[in-house]
């Protein structure tokens, strides 16, 4: 069909409208990789609007490389990010394995005695002082055992095993395999996609999580990647980076290893970025078909 | 095959528990988390209407005197309540009528781009936002909001003025919103998207056969294939109005504009965890607590009711 000439202004219109807000979207990025990678004494002549790296320098990642709070923030983060997962993939799966099952008397029971979680939770003092009254104040745990089961991700990976066909798993008990086996050998590997939003939601959850750890993380030494990088962007503490610069050049050496960090930080993400929009994509329609 | 255990009599309790046994044992560790990191600091709430006593573990929800509905009336008659409400609200407001329509207008957008390479692409940078740390985002619209940063520039472009964008009350809503709008809108756009796809190619091969354009079949084709999503989308939003976080809050306001940023979660925060007015944020949190409650059953029920009329 012949496209008329309303039409292409139309499409013409659109694509314009859409490639704007793409840049919209990318600019930020795109301003931290100029800015990281300037050089803070040509910066110092360029203000707000940054289109280009000012010279070129790799000074601030050096920099960055070489700070203990950033790494070792990293090291922290990469911790929570490990244990949180595997402590989240280990609850979920037999939980919602178990609640994808038909004749179990109590199902609906347990199912609400969880729903309810989810309209009406403890406010942020009481829980505060609950985890501290466990004794999880100022460890790593407090960011990940109070979260390791999440009622919405749960929910996501049990629709879609109750979608498994039942003649599987009785045919495999009619082999006399029990639920633990089944679970292991038969739904786990069928249930890849909704494991894989669950895997990656609690992972990107983990990585970019800062405010569970400004409760609950009093000890410098343990604070999280996000935390240190909230420290620095946002309460400008320099985390000791500018040991043997004049006053001078100070903000622009400041605003190149901020935005250095911006950038390692946000790497990782990017990393997995491919796998994200594959899965999660597919996880938003899991979760949107029932509940 | 197998029997179904619906009915809780005597025998069914014992049967299911005796074939079930199992299962059972699988889903403990989940109901021991609940009751843990869910439940407890549930009854913890309590703490609102009875003196919190601290230094004595978890005795201290119960320990002190019953104080009722006083610190509720406190924060009723306190002079940051309306404030505190009415930036609550205003701040979900403005989200509701900017920002629930931004990622509708983009699915739309991107439905009628007839390159799919283009097309993929433009999701692709538009999802990214909403993979990046609040924390990292939040850093980048402190050091844009600078005299010397980005929106300066924007605005001495137009004329106006060089200012430091966050040291001024009345520009925080538009940037929390607008901010929020940036992240979100490729990612809420999905939902949307998928629903267009969802809808059947001869409602627009019949329109072109009636001889309406492009934008008469977005409004009498797109738009109506839609709407049981954008209406129950709609409506969970309206559950959430209440629900203003403080993750966000926190990393943008100072004290210089509480008149407009300061939303009953940082209170609490700061009331609770700084002050340690231990039962008074509690009661604070509480009060919205119950409204966030109360809104969001309503909203699912009316979503329930909406879906299964228009979606089935």
């Amino acid at each position: 069909m012949r496209k008329t000439f309303g039409e292409k202004i139309f499409v013409a219109f659109d694509m314009f409208v859409v490639g704007v807000l793409c840049l919209v979207c990318l600019y930020p990025f795109l301003y931290a990789i100029f800015v990281s990678f300037s050089d803070p004494n040509e910066l110092a002549r360029v203000s707000g609007f940054v289109y280009k790296t000012a010279g070129f320098s790799l000074d601030a990642y050096k920099n960055v490389l070489h700070n203990y709070q950033i790494m070792n923030g990293y090291k922290n983060t990469l911790f929570i990010v490990v244990t949180g997962v595997l402590l989240e993939f280990i609850m979920t799966v037999p939980t919602a394995y178990v609640l994808s099952r038909k004749n179990v008397l109590w199902r609906n029971g347990i199912m609400m005695f969880i729903v309810l979680t989810m309209y009406f939770s403890g406010g942020m003092i009481p829980t505060y002082l609950v985890i501290r009254n466990y004794g999880l104040y100022d460890s790593l745990w407090s960011l990940t055992l109070p979260v390791m089961l999440n009622a919405y991700n749960m929910i996501i990976v049990r629709t879609y095993m109750s979608g498994i066909h039942d003649s599987l798993s009785e045919s495999a008990m009619l082999d006399g395999a029990n639920h633990l086996q089944i679970m292991w050998k038969l739904f786990i590997p069928l249930s890849k996609p909704a494991l894989a939003v669950l895997v990656l939601y609690s992972g990107v959850g983990h990585w970019n999580g800062w405010f569970r750890a400004f409760l609950y993380i009093g000890k410098a030494s343990k604070y999280p990647l996000q935390l240190v990088l909230r420290n620095l962007l946002i309460q400008g503490s320099e985390l000791s980076m500018l040991n043997n610069v004049s006053t001078a050049d100070h903000d622009f050496v400041l605003a190149t290893l901020k935005q250095a960090s911006v950038i390692v930080s946000t790497l990782p993400i990017l990393f997995i970025y491919p796998l994200l929009q594959k899965y999660l994509v597919g996880g938003i329609m899991i979760g949107s078909i029932k509940e | 095959m197998q029997t179904k255990y619906r009915k809780f009599t005597k025998d069914n309790i014992k049967k299911d528990f005796r074939r079930n046994k199992l299962l059972y044992l699988m889903i403990l560790p989940a109901i021991v988390f609940y009751i843990l990191f869910a439940y407890v600091p549930m009854i913890g709430n309590v703490m609102g209407f009875i003196d919190f006593v601290p230094g004595i573990g978890f005795k201290g929800f119960f320990a002190g005197d019953w104080m009722g509905f006083k610190y509720l009336r406190d924060f009723m008659g306190n002079i940051f309540f309306y404030r505190l409400l009415r930036n609550t609200v205003l701040i979900s407001l403005y989200n509701l009528i900017f920002g629930f329509p931004a990622p509708i207008l983009l699915a739309i957008f991107l439905s009628e781009i007839p390159f799919k390479g283009y097309k993929r692409v433009a999701q692709t940078i538009t999802y990214l936002p909403h993979f990046v740390s609040t924390v990292v985002i939040c850093g980048l619209i402190v050091n844009f909001s600078l005299s010397t940063g980005l929106f300066s520039d924007i605005s001495a472009m137009f004329g106006g003025p060089r200012i430091s964008f966050l040291q001024d009350a009345k520009y925080f809503r538009t940037i929390y919103v607008a901010s929020g709008i940036w992240q979100s809108i490729g990612w809420s756009s999905i939902i949307f998207l998928s629903a267009i796809t969802g809808i059947d190619n001869t409602l627009y091969e019949a329109a072109v056969i009636d001889g309406s354009n492009k934008l008469q079949q977005i409004m009498h084709v797109t738009i109506p294939g839609i709407s049981s999503t954008i209406i129950i989308m709609f409506i969970l939003q309206i559950g959430q109005m209440m629900n203003v976080g403080a993750e966000k809050i926190m990393l943008l306001y100072n004290p210089s504009i509480y008149d407009t940023s300061d939303v009953i979660s940082t209170y609490v925060y700061r009331k609770g965890i700084v002050e340690m007015n231990w039962s008074f944020s509690a009661a604070v949190d509480l009060f919205n607590k119950v409204i966030n409650f109360i809104l969001l059953i309503s909203a699912n029920a009316i979503s329930r009711r909406v879906g299964e009329t228009s979606l089935m």
